[in-house]
């Protein structure tokens, strides 16, 4: 289970209010596709889910508990950028997250214990379709090979939320459209909840089950940060949940 | 005619401008030595090849008649030895406090004023002081190389961990890091070529420093050495004293160099180059 619940939540900078009035609750296993015009706080909200950042005002709950404000290991992310590590190899990169769990002083596994995280990282590497590249490095690989690396990376530790910060922003077309069957199938497999940053609205309606969109509802023209953006629709895509939901259970 | 910045040189063309300036300075210096020594044969201002040779087996090949040592050798391994403690205290140093001020605010509030205002004091300023303190044996002149260099290495390294991607450690931590298991697993592996580099630099000052101390109160080194010797205007050992600095110098950097491409083979990874 994962369902999350934004209660009353305000988010201001000095001078400037970026999120107001935030309220929405999320079921378990939704993809949600955050979407809107630059600057309207989609990356601050996933920033918000992230940890990174406190809410000013208001909370996040996950699974009713107050979510700490802290990355932490029940919280996947993917960057568009810099999300693996250029000094490990692909498969190092992947068995990373077993090594910070199970060696707290050294942060290295060794032996039998090593060797079965190996197993699962070539896997999880397998799942992604990065069977071939496991003792590539980052800066050896495309734009497309490095997203799909970090997506292994952060399912290794069975995140309750994926967050995605505009993961195929900088992938061509092509490279795309296999992101997206990729991400659907690990999304149905491992049933995580998943938000999304894109300013691709049809990838948005393309891959979310749920599409939030953020925009500002209320301008002060002489003062632009006197009022912050709030989540303007809150699209369920039943339809396509259902069908998704059958296609699973039928696997 | 194409532009001259795209012309370039082959192989052996890159060989024979490397050497030009070599063969130029070598070539002027020989003309002007062999000028000075027609009009008086015992110049001791631009020795002739020969007489530097015949310095250098006396220095370095013949056991001195006084202490029975042989100089060069006594004296390279004193600098070398001053040197290699000074900027392996320096290199420790700047690796904690270099990369607590990267990574963690408190420590960057706390300790970068201060850093920042250390590292402006000229450390020839303070070898006085040093000598005062430490005595005049070797922990005045280690202490002076680890004043020198140690500043520039914290404030790169520092500089260099801050700028790292917040996405890194972000994602580091939602795989469950602690900070230790970050600066282990995820900053040290990535800093520890750029502080080898930053050494590489620092190579230079660290003579600098080291050579000035010597020259001031040493019994022994390099720089105590040149220093002894320029009384007697002798520069047929000052002359293969600084080219065996030089040389010791290079090597030292190469060596840095290609550990570097060693143990870092991520650093060239998807350059083409390897």
């Amino acid at each position: 289970m994962s369902n999350v619940s934004v209660r009353g939540l305000w988010m201001e900078y000095p001078n400037q209010v970026v999120l107001e009035r935030v309220d929405l609750e999320i079921p378990s296993g939704e993809f949600c596709a955050l979407v809107g015009p630059s600057g309207c706080g989609k990356t601050t909200f996933l920033r918000l889910l992230l940890g990174e950042e406190r809410p000013t005002r208001g909370g996040i709950f996950l699974d009713d508990q107050p979510l700490v404000a802290e990355p932490g290991p029940d919280r996947g992310v993917v960057f568009q950028r810099y999300s693996v590590f250029p000094h490990l190899t692909a498969l190092e990169n992947v068995i990373l997250g077993r090594e910070f769990e199970g060696s707290r002083f050294l942060g290295r596994l060794f032996g039998a214990r090593r060797r079965a995280a190996l197993a699962e990282a070539a896997a999880v590497l397998e799942a992604v379709g990065l069977g071939a590249h496991t003792h590539k490095y980052p800066a050896e690989m495309s734009g497309g090979m490095q997203q799909r690396l970090a997506i292994a990376q952060a399912l290794i530790r069975k995140p309750k939320l994926l967050l995605l910060d505009e993961p195929f922003g900088a992938l061509d077309a092509g490279t795309k459209v296999q992101m997206y069957e990729l991400l659907l199938r690990l999304w149905a497999e491992e049933r995580m909840t998943v938000f999304m940053v894109t300013h691709d609205l049809k990838e948005g309606f393309t891959l979310g089950t749920r599409v939030l969109a953020f925009d500002k509802v209320r301008v002060d023209p002489t003062d632009p940060g006197a009022y912050g953006a709030t989540i303007t629709y809150n699209l369920p895509l039943t339809e396509k949940k259902a069908v998704r939901e059958r296609l699973v259970a039928a696997d | 005619m194409r532009r001259i910045i795209n012309r370039r040189p082959g192989r052996g063309g890159i060989l024979f401008w490397g050497a030009l300036p070599f063969l130029a300075v070598a070539m002027g210096y020989a003309a002007a030595s062999a000028l000075r020594l027609a009009d008086n044969p015992n110049d001791k201002l631009l020795p002739p090849l020969s007489a530097m040779i015949a310095a250098v087996q006396r220095v370095a090949f013949t056991p001195d008649a006084r202490t029975g040592d042989y100089l060069m050798w006594v004296d390279t391994a004193a600098s070398l030895h001053r040197l290699g403690l000074g900027l392996g205290v320096a290199t420790a140093l700047a690796l904690v406090i270099g990369i607590g001020m990267g990574l963690v605010p408190y420590v960057r509030a706390g300790l970068s004023p201060f850093v920042a205002i250390l590292s402006m004091v000229p450390p020839m300023a303070v070898l006085p002081v040093l000598f005062i303190v430490f005595g005049l044996d070797e922990l005045s002149k280690v202490v002076l190389v680890v004043v020198g260099v140690t500043p520039f290495l914290i404030r790169d390294l520092a500089m260099r961990t801050a700028e790292m991607p917040r996405e890194q450690l972000i994602k580091a931590q939602t795989l469950g890091a602690s900070t230790w298991q970050i600066v282990l697993r995820v900053v040290l592996p990535q800093m520890l070529p750029r502080l080898v580099d930053a050494l590489r630099l620092s190579l230079g000052p660290a003579w600098l420093f080291l050579i000035s101390a010597e020259a001031i109160a040493a019994t022994e080194g390099l720089g105590y050495r040149i220093f002894l010797v320029r009384r007697y205007m002798a520069m047929d050992v000052i002359l293969p004293y600084v080219a065996w600095i030089t040389l010791l110098a290079f090597v030292s950097d190469y060596l840095l160099r290609l550990f570097n491409a060693r143990c870092f083979p991520w650093l060239r990874a998807g350059k083409g180059s390897s």
